[in-house]
């Protein structure tokens, strides 16, 4: 029974690393204000970008870094368009998905059906890892999962507790206001929207050379979309991002866990957006929460400098 | 950096599409100078303003500061030459708090935990001015008038040399503004100068030593202060003269339209900030309600026209309750409302002007017939809002969020008193009018009280209150000091009320 714990909470903590780094990715570009729905593309991206370059190196952390460039790099197509050329941010971040998607398949072809000979293995911290159950699930697991939470944790403290924080959120808040006091709210508005492709490369780089060491197509299954819904249970809050993530991650395990009881697992794949719809429920029963549950101002809307 | 010593803006044109806003406009101000700006809604001052700080580009002309050219791509540079502004709407994050809106983009703040750093320098700040805010506040918290502390010590703290105030204030009560002048002359005396926008004569007159003239996008006189009378400078503004006092019909106050009594309310954060009021507003008459802003009047006024929950208490119009109804149901029993904050409740800021005009009766005969709007109609109905009250706009396809601050608040007074209400609410409805908008705009209410509708006057200007009203409420703290028969009280004694202090003089009383 406590195998079964154990493993199960294992698999949760490996099924939220990918959510909680591409959420944190999307809450730093929600936070200025750029709505970006191709998260599911530029993970594909990243996905099939740093299994190439495991593949061809050998060497996964190559691997990692060259996902996090390729994030970042497809998602300046969405800065362009959206900030340079106030395009739809819903219409960009649709032909993002498409566009990563597309090209992940296309580069990926050649690879399908030939594992890696190395991926990211598992790193055992010293004693920590001894300790019953938390021991395997915390401290046994491989970089990406030490990475994101330190991730998760920096991006926290930025938001919250330095001045880039305050700059990135009244961005997001007030453009208007950022601008008459200096800000270069296009600038601003430019590196958020590449920190969140940087981090959904990354999480798709987990997927491919540690979660699993083959590639298959359209191996992001949602994800992408699951992390649009958790940034909205996180409330846009980094903290809460955490919780939503191995929430979310824990949900995914049970499908399969599930499964073989006979209990449908397209069913069980409705749960993300079913709790998310939860959340929002409960929060907006309450004026307070509904306070808490607005989103960044200008979420979603071009800022045209000089206009009022 | 060094001081500004003198500063020039030579030839400064700049045109929105359809509206040449400024025409090679001419400006100097030198260290010491306290430059009053005046004109006209709509003149041009506030674009002109934005020029100087970097927010806008001229089409033509330039900047020369101590002989040498400077040239603004952005706030950031005119921020480096020690230029600081405030601007006419504010220019602050809703949601976050002061800490943070003082901190943003300010240099010397340090990266790590600036809310802790900028928590010290307010205190200091604010003791050295005078200027009290609690800084873990959220601004959605604060009033009007606490609001505008923020943004004055948002630039106190950053050291302007040169300090430009767009109509500051607008929403301060005159003991606040009295102190913000002291810290004017405080300032002027380290060897700052200042760049003074406002449509109160007054104030121009008494703390400015020069002043410069707009109208229609172009300087119309230049003078010393000692040179000129209100008179003159009334007369270069709007191009006549100003009729003085008003005329008011003589009409006999009838039944009461407006019964509140015992009314609570709760502020957003759930204390109660109105406690038991009570008072009648009778037909026929208009009723004011002066008190410093932030003592409780926007929730009382959201009470009564339905955009807020009452606590307890009843409100009544023409003897049947309305507490508590929704705000359509409000309106479509008679009451109309001119609120606060103009740009975020009175219009849709994004949508045409023609569209802004038909607000709240949208949905009715003759501007939409079941489904379908009736766009005719409502275009013909912009255009006589446009004719009748004086507004001045490209067109009436604009988005309003393009109108001067005055104008858009024409429109809705416009919009409101077309209406013909029984009753009209009216907060601070002059606020931020050229004297001449701000007269008219008078002379509606007392129209709309003389067709025997009656008018609840929410207002900071005594002078104001004292001209149209028939009767005024002290306002502190969520309760009614006293009320005044304007014709036979003393403004000390309204003023001691504000403050706090019980009506004594029995006298007074009606
Ligand atoms: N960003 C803009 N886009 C289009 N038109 C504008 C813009 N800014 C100002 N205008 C127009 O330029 C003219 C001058 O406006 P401005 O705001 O400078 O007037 P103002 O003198 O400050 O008036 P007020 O006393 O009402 O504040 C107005 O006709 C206004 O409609
Ligand atoms: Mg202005």
């Amino acid at each position: 029974m406590l195998e079964i714990l154990t493993s199960i909470l294992v698999r949760t903590v490996v099924a939220g690393t990918p959510l909680l780094l591409g959420t944190m990715g999307e809450v730093v570009t929600e936070r200025a204000g750029i709505l970006n729905l191709g998260i599911e593309g530029m993970m594909s991206f990243g996905a099939v970008t740093g299994f190439i370059v495991t593949f061809t190196t050998g060497n996964p952390w190559l691997g990692m870094m060259a996902a996090i460039i390729a994030g970042a790099l497809i998602s300046l197509i969405h800065a362009f368009v959206t900030v340079s050329l106030r395009a739809n941010q819903v219409v960009s971040g649709l032909a993002l998905t498409m566009l990563g998607i597309g090209l992940s398949g296309l580069w990926g072809k050649p690879y399908i059906g030939r594992p890696l000979s190395v991926k990211m293995h598992a790193i055992e911290i010293p004693f920590l890892s001894k300790i019953p159950i938390l021991g395997k699930v915390l401290f046994y697991q491989d970089a990406y999962f030490y990475l994101s939470v330190g991730l998760g944790i920096l991006v926290w403290f930025v938001m919250k507790h330095t001045k880039v924080g305050i700059t990135v959120r009244s961005v997001g808040e007030n453009p208007k206001a950022a601008e008459t006091m200096g800000i270069n709210v296009t600038m601003v508005k430019y590196l958020c929207v590449m920190i969140g492709g940087a981090f959904a490369g990354m999480a798709g780089a987990h997927l491919s050379t540690a979660y699993s060491k083959s590639w298959i197509e359209g191996m992001t299954s949602g994800r992408g979309w699951i992390v649009i819904a958790l940034t909205i249970f996180a409330l846009w809050e980094p903290s809460k991002a955490f919780i939503g993530a191995y929430v979310f991650g824990g949900i995914f395990v049970i499908q399969y866990v599930l499964q073989p009881l006979g209990i449908s697992p397209n069913l069980l794949a409705m749960l993300p957006y079913l709790t998310t719809l939860g959340v929002l429920l409960f929060y907006g029963l309450s004026s307070k929460g509904q306070r808490k549950m607005s989103a960044p101002a200008t979420l979603g809307e071009p800022y045209i400098r000089g206009s009022r | 950096m060094e001081r500004i010593e003198i500063l020039e803006m030579k030839d400064i044109t700049k045109s929105f599409i359809g509206v040449k806003a400024n025409q090679d406009v001419n400006l100097v101000i030198e260290k010491g100078d306290i430059l009053g700006l005046l004109g006209e809604n709509g003149a041009g001052k506030t674009t002109l303003m934005n020029v100087l700080y970097g927010l806008y580009h001229p089409d033509k002309g330039h900047i020369i500061v101590n002989g040498k050219p400077l040239y603004l791509r952005s706030p950031k540079d005119s921020m480096k030459a020690g230029i600081g502004m405030i601007h006419q709407h504010f220019m602050l994050v809703q949601k976050h708090t002061v800490l943070e809106n003082i901190a943003l983009g300010f240099d010397e703040a340090p990266f790590f935990f600036p809310q802790r750093y900028m928590r010290k320098q307010i205190e200091e700040y604010s003791q050295k001015f005078g200027l009290n805010v609690d800084p873990n506040k959220k601004i959605w918290e604060l009033s009007a008038g606490e609001q505008q502390r923020v943004e004055i010590l948002k630039t106190l703290i950053r050291n302007a040399d040169l300090l430009i105030m767009d109509e500051p204030t607008s929403v301060l009560t005159p003991q606040e503004a009295e102190e913000l002048f002291d810290i004017l002359r405080k300032m002027i005396n380290n060897g700052h100068s200042v760049i003074l926008i406002s449509h109160k004569l007054e104030e121009i007159t008494s703390i400015c030593n020069r002043v410069m003239v707009m109208r229609k996008g172009k300087v119309t006189g230049t003078a010393l202060i000692k040179d000129v009378s209100k008179v003159d400078l009334a007369r270069m503004m709007i191009g006549r003269e100003l009729s003085g006092s008003l005329e008011k019909k003589e009409v006999k106050p009838g039944k009461p339209m407006l019964e509140v009594s015992n009314l609570s309310v709760n502020s957003d954060q759930g204390l109660p900030i109105v406690q038991n009021l009570g008072f009648n507003v009778l037909w026929g008459e208009i009723f004011g309600i002066a008190g410093v802003s932030g003592n409780g009047q926007r929730e009382m006024v959201e009470a009564i026209t339905g955009l807020r929950k009452s606590v307890t208490g009843s409100v009544s119009l023409e003897g049947k309750d309305i507490t508590n109804l929704t705000a359509r149901d409000i309106h479509n029993r008679g009451i109309s409302h001119v609120p606060e904050e103009r740009i975020k409740f009175g219009t849709v800021a994004n949508l045409p002007f023609f569209e802004n005009s038909v607000l709240k009766k949208h949905h009715k005969t003759p501007f939409s017939n079941r489904m379908l709007m009736n766009y005719p109609n409502i275009r013909d109905h912009a255009k006589n809002l446009v004719a009748k009250y004086n507004v001045d706009a490209a067109s009436i396809s604009v988005p309003v969020k393009n109108l001067s601050g005055g104008n858009i608040q024409k429109l809705i007074l416009g919009r409101e008193i077309s209406s013909e209400p029984n009753l009209l609410i009216a907060a601070h409805p002059t606020y931020g009018l050229d004297v001449g908008a701000a007269e008219f705009i008078r002379k509606e209410l007392i129209n709309c009280r003389d067709r025997g509708g009656s008018v609840l006057l929410v207002s900071e200007d005594l002078e104001e209150l004292f001209q149209v009203c028939d009767r005024i409420a002290v306002m502190f703290e969520g309760r009614i000091m006293g009320i005044v028969d304007p014709n036979n009280c003393n403004i000390d004694g309204i003023g001691l009320m504000m403050a706090g202090l019980e009506q004594q003089n029995q006298g007074e009383n009606i």
